[in-house]
Order: structure tokens, then C-alpha cells, then sequence
């Protein structure tokens, strides 16, 4: 008999009803989950005449779609959210990876009271923030600058992210003391430690935060609904419902649109899946 | 207090690395003490706490900016009349009394709650479901689970883009072309009081069910193996390993999920502002999306802020009452 390496023990159900019934179940989950998105990669290259069909068979293969779409200057919201993206994921990967280090290997009063406050903006929907957070934008603290209007508003504000520093901090806690005792003795400094010695050896997690953040930047909608002022600061996120109201604008081009907006996430998804799952499951788990 | 139960399902599978932990943070501490005596010990360590907090310095401006500030500014706001110019007027629980008193609030509040309980029970059916169904180490599960779990990656802006074409009410739209195959019969989905609530939670089922699926999928891989066979060789078919086995082994598992997904049900706002708006007739109108509309299209900033204190207030007692539940549950 074969090993139980799975709760029901499907792996080992063998003859060919059993087989049937399991390809059949797997290509109906395929269908409803995978199902809609290859549609629409599909229908995107289709020439919709329907408004209301997608379909999952290519025909009439055509770029009309994209044409349609770049005229309506879907190009600029796309550059508008892979520059969105692209300052955000830098801004926040360099905020928490510093912090992490001083949360992991520094020991000074108040180290707890710190995380614990980081932590507590885990249970924070920013949902909930919304409305105060669109006033904070419109006139920042201190400063008194206006944040509203710009893409900068759309940056800045995904550089605090409890869930990098968390993961961050873990993990640089399991760096050897005696790596960084070495590095010292010969005379390195905080910044060259951190730099050519801690970072380096963090590069897996790296990798959790560069695909987290992306999907979680990637994502936003509320944050570029509360900044963009026009058309000029759109996001593709917010791009896709004025397009949607737009009359004039066909079913087509949504798709398309919808399409950009989908291929950098399942792309960076696909090719860091790894680290993905490693985030998933290593623990800290929180959107 | 999210990250709690977490975090301690995580502190056994990281067992061994704590010892060696616990073995630095000895050696790091006596090396303090040692210089701790003295003057000069005393001056290095003060520019230890200083370093130490320049490194924290753009995180901790960033999270005061956009996180307390926004924080203070919300409860500061729900006990105001916020005047533009003319300065806020103190009005103590007036804008709380307001939006508990508004029968559309109270219409949204159900709303959320169904939605919540809807797509936290339903998301944790189907991906557990789909967890024992794709759970394995072959080649073409991982193919299946790859492109199952494809809709949690998704921006939620597509999602409802995509959806809404889905759910075209037209007999010949997508879904109900579908349903045409199996003979059932067109339905109105999204444009429909009746129907609204219903899709919307199914659109959120499909996006949060994969992701739960993949946490199942990794808390079954948790469970002993030698344990199924031995309650195999006990003769236990694969329903009663189910109960008796797995799940018992995934208790923490599915505090962490429920935890989660009610959090995620209670703030939900993107999926509802893309879909319907609200609509049509206020049918899925939830707490946020009401709470945006107050704040930012009536400028009514104090009552919205309450309206959003209150949710707050729901996402906590929520999840102390999940930690709370699974001690009583662990003492058992």
C-alpha cells in the first residue's frame, strides 16, 4: 500500500473512475478560479462586439483593443502605477529593513513600547483611517505640504508598513551575533555592518517583502482615490471604473485596461512564488 | 494583536532557532553588563540608544504621520462638529447619538455584518475544501493550486471590473451563459435588491477563498504523517482521520483564519465602492462605504469619524473575543 502523505489520502486512490472523477474535479476549480482571468486575457485580444461576452476560445485575434485603450491614455496610468509601485516598494523596503535592524539588534530602553506601537497599526484597517488620513494628506503635519493632487501622496503614505518591519525583524534576528562581532572587530561601523553583512544575508527575506509589497501596493485603491485630483494622477486601479461610467467607451477597452492592470501582479507573483509562500506560511500573515 | 496567534504557530516550528536565541541574547546581555561599568562604558552606551534610534527615525515619522495622527484625528473628530474656518465645536457623544439613530447606518451595520459572517464562512468551506482536495507534493497540484490561488493576487479594481462583466443581467451575459448549459435560469446578480448582497459576497469568496486554502495547505502539511497511518492500520476511514486527526492538529490554524477573514469582512469597502456603489436601492450599502459618503461627499467629518470609531471598536472586541475563545479552548 502506498504511504498516507495526505489527509484523505486522494494521492493514492488509483483505477480509472477514481482517476475521472479527480481530473474532472481539478479542471472545474481550474475553470471557476482560473477560469475568469484567462478570459479576460483572452477576450482582451478578441474583437468584443458583444459588450457582455467573454469568451475562452481566441478568435478574430486582434490588437484593436489596445489601440482603443492607449488612446484613452491608459498608457499613462500605467506608468503612473509602475511609478507608484517602483517609489513606494523602495520607500518601503528601505524604511523597514532599517528599522528591523534596530528592532532586532540593538538593545536600548523603550525597544518594546516601539514594536509594540509598530504592532499595534496591524489591527488599523485603513479603511478606517480614510477620512482622517485624506485631511493629514491635504496639509501634512510640521511641514504643511500639500500631498493631494500628486503621486508623491501615493508614495510616501505604503512606506509605513507594520507587516515588512515584523517579517524584517524576525528574520534579522536569526543572523548569527558572531557575524557581526567579526565585522566589528575589524573595525566596520553600524552602516558597513548593516550594509555588507546583515543585508546580505537577509536577501531571502528581501524577497518576501519585494513580493508582499508589490501585491500590496499594487492593490491600493482608497490611498489614489483620496490623492488623485484628475485624470493626470490616475492609477490603472482607479482608471478602470471612469472607464467604466465613460459611454463612450466600449467593453473592449475596459478588458484591455483590466488586463494591463492584471499582468505585473500574476508576473511578479509567478516568478517570486516561492518567497511567496514562505511569507504565506512562515508565520506573519496580514494584508 | 492580530499577529499574536500567528506568531505563536510559528514559535513551534521555529524551535530549535529559539534556543540558539535565548543563547545569544545571554551572551549579548553579559557583554552589557560589562560595559556598563564605568564612564566610559556609560558614554558608549548612551550613543548605542542614539544610533539605535536613528535607524528608527523614517519609520517612526512615517507611522506617526500617517498612522497616530490620522488615529488622534479620527477620535478627536468623532466628539466634535467639524466647521471649516470656523473651528470644531465640542459636541461630546452628539455625532455617535446621530449615526446609532440613522436607520441607513443601522441598514449598513446588518449589511456588514452578513457580508463578514457570509464570506468568512464561506471563504473557510471552499478553502478547505480546495485544501484537502490540492493538498500533496505532485506536479500537477502544484499546477492546480498555482492557478487557483491567481484571484487572491489580483487587484481588487480588476476583480470588480471583471466581475461586472461577469454578472452582465443580460440573458446572454458570461455567467448567465454559463448557468444556460446547466439549465438554470437567468439571474440579475448585481442589478437586483434581492440578488446584490449575494454576488458581492461571492465575489469575495472566490478572492479569499484561495488564500485560505493555501493556510489550510499549510497547517495540513504540519500534521504528523505516522498518525494517519496509524489510524488507518486502526481502521479509521479517511472522513474520521479528517475529524479526529487533521483537524485537532489545526486548531491554531483555523483561529488564524477566522481571525483574519472576519477582520477582513467587517472593514470591506473597495469590493462594495467598484461593484454597487452601495446599490441599487442601499441593498449592500456597508459601514465603510457610508462612512466615505458621510465623510467625503457630505462633509459631515464628526459623524463619519463615528461611524468609523465604531467599526474600530467592532475589529477589537472581534478579536480579543477569537483570543479569548481559543484560551478557554486550549485549557480544555
Amino acid at each position: 500500500m502506498r504511504q498516507l502523505d495526505t489527509a484523505l489520502g486522494l494521492g493514492a486512490i488509483r483505477g480509472p473512475i477514481g482517476r475521472i472523477v479527480k481530473i474532472v474535479l481539478y479542471v472545474l476549480v481550474v475553470f471557476v478560479f482560473a477560469g475568469p482571468l484567462l478570459a479576460l486575457l483572452v477576450s482582451a485580444f478578441g474583437r468584443v462586439t458583444d459588450p457582455t461576452r467573454l469568451s475562452l476560445i481566441p478568435h478574430d485575434l486582434t490588437l484593436d483593443n489596445f489601440r482603443a485603450a492607449f488612446d484613452q491614455g491608459v498608457l499613462r496610468y500605467l506608468a503612473n502605477s509602475l511609478i507608484v509601485v517602483g517609489g513606494g516598494l523602495l520607500l518601503q523596503i528601505a524604511v523597514s529593513v532599517s528599522a528591523a535592524y534596530a528592532l532586532a539588534r540593538k538593545r536600548f530602553p523603550g525597544v518594546r513600547i516601539v514594536m509594540l506601537l509598530i504592532l499595534s497599526t496591524m489591527m488599523l484597517p485603513e479603511e478606517i483611517l480614510a477620512i482622517p488620513l485624506s485631511l493629514v494628506l491635504a496639509d501634512v503635519p510640521v511641514i504643511h505640504v500639500n500631498l493631494v493632487g500628486s503621486l508623491a501622496g501615493m508614495i510616501v503614505p505604503v512606506g509605513a508598513w507594520a507587516f515588512a518591519i515584523l517579517v524584517m525583524t524576525e528574520f534579522m534576528r536569526d543572523v548569527p551575533i558572531e557575524l557581526e562581532e567579526a565585522a566589528r572587530i575589524d573595525g566596520a561601523g553600524d552602516v558597513r555592518i548593516f550594509w555588507s553583512v546583515i543585508l546580505p544575508v537577509c536577501r531571502p527575506a528581501l524577497g518576501v517583502l519585494g513580493i508582499f509589497g508589490f501585491t500590496m501596493i499594487w492593490d491600493q485603491y482608497i490611498l489614489p482615490l483620496l490623492v488623485a485630483q484628475d485624470s493626470h494622477q490616475f492609477t490603472l486601479a482607479l482608471a478602470l471604473r471612469s472607464l467604466r461610467a465613460d459611454e463612450q467607451v466600449g467593453t473592449g477597452v475596459l478588458i484591455a485596461s483590466a488586463l494591463l492592470a492584471l499582468l505585473p501582479s500574476v508576473v511578479v507573483f509567478l516568478a517570486l512564488q516561492r518567497q511567496f509562500m514562505r511569507g504565506l506560511t512562515s508565520g506573519a500573515i496580514k494584508g | 494583536m492580530t499577529a499574536a496567534p500567528v506568531r505563536e504557530g510559528a514559535a513551534t516550528a521555529a524551535g530549535p532557532a529559539r534556543g540558539r536565541r535565548q543563547e545569544r541574547a545571554q551572551r549579548r546581555a553579559r557583554r552589557e553588563r560589562r560595559a556598563r561599568r564605568g564612564w566610559r562604558g556609560r558614554r558608549a552606551r548612551w550613543a548605542g540608544h542614539a544610533s539605535a534610534w536613528l535607524w528608527l527615525v523614517p519609520a517612526l515619522i512615517l507611522f506617526a504621520v500617517f498612522k497616530f495622527v490620522p488615529m488622534a484625528r479620527a477620535i478627536s473628530m468623532s466628539f466634535k462638529e467639524v466647521r471649516p474656518y470656523l473651528g470644531d465645536r465640542w459636541v461630546g457623544l452628539d455625532n455617535y447619538r446621530a449615526i446609532l439613530g440613522d436607520d441607513a447606518f443601522r441598514a449598513a451595520a446588518g449589511h456588514t455584518v452578513v457580508l463578514a459572517v457570509g464570506e468568512t464562512v464561506g471563504s473557510i468551506v471552499v478553502g478547505l475544501l480546495l485544501a484537502l482536495l490540492l493538498e500533496g507534493t505532485a506536479r500537477h497540484l502544484w499546477f492546480v493550486r498555482t492557478a487557483v490561488f491567481l484571484p487572491t493576487v489580483t487587484a481588487m479594481a480588476v476583480v470588480a471590473a471583471l466581475w461586472r462583466v461577469i454578472y452582465y443581467p443580460a440573458p446572454d451575459g458570461a455567467l448567465n451563459s454559463v448557468l444556460g448549459w446547466v439549465g438554470l435560469g437567468p439571474g440579475q446578480y448585481l442589478d437586483s435588491p434581492h440578488t446584490s448582497l449575494w454576488s458581492v459576497m461571492a465575489v469575495g469568496i472566490w478572492r479569499g477563498a484561495p488564500y485560505d486554502m493555501m493556510i489550510f495547505i499549510a497547517g495540513l502539511a504540519g500534521v504528523d504523517r505516522t498518525l494517519y497511518e496509524a489510524a488507518a492500520a486502526d481502521g479509521a476511514g479517511p472522513l474520521r482521520r479528517l475529524w479526529h486527526v487533521a483537524f485537532p492538529a489545526m486548531r491554531p490554524v483555523f483561529t488564524i483564519v477566522v481571525t483574519l477573514a472576519a477582520i477582513r469582512g467587517l472593514r470591506v469597502f473597495t469590493e462594495i465602492f467598484l461593484l454597487t456603489n452601495g446599490g441599487p436601492n442601499g441593498s449592500t450599502e456597508v459601514v465603510m462605504t457610508l462612512v466615505y459618503k458621510l465623510g467625503l461627499e457630505r462633509n459631515e467629518l464628526g459623524i463619519a469619524s463615528a461611524g468609523s470609531m465604531l467599526l474600530l471598536v467592532a475589529t477589537i472586541v472581534l478579536t480579543l473575543l477569537v483570543q479569548l475563545l481559543r484560551r478557554r479552548g486550549d485549557q480544555k
